[in-house]
């Protein structure tokens, strides 16, 4: 995102012609004409350059793109923790381009499934702990959220770690268990930021596994990734380049 | 709600974790609060001994003298004031017999001496004796020992007996021999003890009745004279306690009367009570309980940045997982509480431990030094609890505050 090279914006194709062909589900995010700028110190850095694109129910797509594309900007966009610096983001038909720091908790709450690089588990809380945590700030009770929680583990295929503190799992398993918690609300989107960026490939491949699982399932996956392996996973893949969308295409 | 419950749970892991860190940080608020609940302690104490000891000068009692006790600069005002007799008394009772619905209820004259008391091969020094009436035994509200006051016919006859106080009776005490009947030396003078007054512990350290006689005023005239200066002065007892301006109103009348002043001159005596000392020494009381706490408070102010400091760190360390709590849908509110109720618990920590150790310390005071006045007040737990509490809000607000604004994306990102 630091760099801004001097090369011409290449031609970006008609977000329209990236649609999959299959008939989606209900339209859960449109963005239109995006742009997000950033200021260093005296100099002004165009991270998204007028961006579009829809994303529907039960869609499994692939963001890509070299480092400073813009990708992990889309990314933090489409996860609702940073706003547009000019145009429109509609996330489940509503405004999120105009909403304050506590309306984008609530979406990102009970809308969006965040997966980590890095896993982001808290470290002193066990599995179920972890999991349980995006309930905590819906206001669940405890019996319910502990029992919603506990299917999560299971559906990940954890139902036996339940009890375990994060040090205690492997990588892979770790990544399980910030699926879990990405699942255990229910979200409309599972953003996945280089998912198996921590992994060896074998656990890569099995997470990769799960997300084919969850998508199966119906459940709405967008992966970003640099990964050509990771993104051919996906059903539909975007191109970011300097900030715009290079290619929209189905994988 | 739930949050606030996951808010005192990451609080209480968070300190379990971290248990020297947060043993260090709670320090400073240990002495903090032990040093302001101590100050605290010693003026209630002194509070609860000032009072004890102004109510042996008596809620019910004006003092009628020749000079006001405090707040004497211009005394050539007074100086030249007519005596105090003891005449004056007898005709302050008239004037109250006449008097209907008087407030007052009776007029004791005392001449005050110091004498030397001797009782065989012992001798105590700088005893008050007073001369005084049988009327005197309604001001005392004090028991007897042993014996009794002296009635009107002895007090009248002026017989050759006399009343002592428990230090007094102590000093002269010979193993073996009753108090009452003996025959003591005042000033010279044979006379007889009849009664002797309870202890009534010392009064701001210094008069009580305990290291005082009474002896009938014709007796004590006779032998020592009448006394100058202030050393005559007339008691008045008060019906009602509650009704003490009336009285004093009354009294200032009554008094006027007797000295024959005309309407318009000054009075020229003074009525004094206890209210005086109060008036006197609670400007010295506010100033020390000020200047204490404000010093006291200081401590605390330092343990409270140490909270502030430490919870400083805790959001530098934890930047991480406030970006992913953040990005599970924590709201600001949220952040903000998980901090606040982070610095509130370590200050409530010390502030238990604190109240927990000037509990001890002031036991430990009052068996070893009984005569130090350190009372500690339930209000007082109470009130410094809250200030513990109020501790960490005001320690944890900053960081707490900067917590909840962190941008999700640069705290995810942080390294």
């Amino acid at each position: 995102m630091s760099r801004s090279p001097n090369l011409p914006p290449p031609p970006t194709e008609p977000a329209a012609a990236g649609r999959p062909k299959r008939p989606p589900g209900a339209l859960v995010i449109a963005i239109e004409d995006v742009v997000k700028l950033y200021r260093m110190g005296t100099e002004t850095i165009h991270a998204l350059r007028g961006v579009s694109l829809r994303i529907h129910r039960n869609e499994y797509l692939a963001i890509m793109g070299p480092s400073g594309s813009g990708k992990s900007t889309l990314m933090n966009m489409l996860g609702c923790l940073d706003t547009p610096t000019s145009g429109r983001y509609e996330f489940n038909g509503k405004n999120v381009a105009a909403m304050t720091d506590d309306e984008l908790a609530a979406i990102r709450n009970r809308e969006i499934g965040f997966v980590f690089q890095t896993f982001n588990l808290l470290p002193r809380s066990d599995a179920l702990r972890n999991v349980e945590l995006p309930l905590v700030y819906a206001g669940m009770p405890p019996a319910e959220r502990r029992a919603r929680a506990r299917q999560a583990l299971e559906d990940v295929g954890l139902g036996d770690r339940m009890g375990h503190k994060p040090n205690e799992l492997s990588g892979g398993q770790r990544q399980r268990v910030a699926i879990a918690r990405a699942l255990v609300n229910h979200p409309s989107i599972i953003l996945a930021d280089e998912p198996t960026g921590n992994l060896d490939s074998q656990t890569g491949v099995e997470i990769m596994a799960l997300f084919a699982e969850l998508y199966a399932r119906g459940n709405t996956v967008i992966v970003v990734t640099h990964e050509e392996e990771i993104a051919r996973h996906a059903r539909r893949i975007i191109r970011l380049r300097d900030g715009f969308i290079e290619s929209d295409q189905p994988a | 709600m739930y949050e606030l419950t996951e808010a005192c749970r990451i609080a209480l892991a968070q300190i379990h974790a971290h248990k020297l860190r947060s043993v260090l940080t709670a320090l400073g608020v240990i002495i903090g609060i032990t040093a302001v609940t101590l100050m605290g302690a010693a003026i209630h104490g002194m509070d609860v001994s000032f009072d004890r000891s102004l109510t042996l000068l008596g809620n019910d009692v004006l003092y009628l003298d020749k000079w006001p006790w405090f707040n004497v600069t211009d005394w050539w005002n007074y100086i030249n004031r007519p005596q105090l007799r003891p005449e004056n008394a007898a005709a302050l009772n008239r004037i109250i017999a006449q008097t209907p619905n008087s407030n007052l209820e009776v007029a004791a004259p005392v001449c005050v001496y110091m004498v030397t008391v001797k009782a065989g091969p012992k001798e105590v020094s700088g005893v008050f004796l007073d001369g005084t009436t049988s009327l005197f035994s309604a001001l005392l509200n004090d028991d007897f020992t042993a014996g009794r006051f002296f009635t009107a016919e002895e007090s009248d006859a002026g017989r050759q007996v006399v009343v002592v106080g428990a230090d007094v009776a102590d000093a002269l005490a010979l193993p073996g021999q009753p108090a009452i009947g003996r025959t003591l030396t005042l000033g010279g003078q044979p006379f007889r003890v009849i009664g002797v007054l309870a202890r009534e512990g010392p009064f701001l350290g210094r008069f009580s009745y305990d290291n005082q006689a009474f002896l009938p005023l014709p007796a004590a005239r006779k032998y020592f004279g009448t006394p100058k200066g202030g050393g005559t002065g007339i008691r008045v007892k008060v019906k009602d306690e509650t009704r003490l301006d009336e009285a004093t109103d009354e009294l200032i009348g009554a008094m006027r009367r007797v000295r024959g002043q005309l309407p318009g001159e000054r009075d020229n005596f003074s009525i004094n009570q206890q209210q005086a000392f109060k008036s006197q020494l609670e400007p010295v009381k506010h100033g020390i309980a000020v200047v204490g706490l404000f010093i006291t408070g200081l401590a605390l102010f330092v343990g409270a940045i140490g909270i502030m400091n430490i919870t400083f760190v805790s959001v530098k360390e934890r930047t991480r997982e406030i970006g992913t709590r953040k990005a599970l849908g924590a709201r600001r509110r949220t952040i903000l509480l998980q901090f606040l109720i982070e610095a509130v618990s370590i200050c409530m920590i010390g502030g238990l431990i604190g109240v927990a150790t000037t509990s001890g310390l002031a036991v430990f005071v009052g068996h070893s030094l009984p005569k130090l006045p350190l009372s500690l007040s339930p209000v007082l737990i109470v009130v410094s609890l809250l200030v513990s509490v109020l501790t960490g809000i005001f320690a944890g607000f900053a960081p707490a505050w900067g917590a909840s604004r962190l941008d999700p994306v640069d705290a995810l990102r942080y390294e």
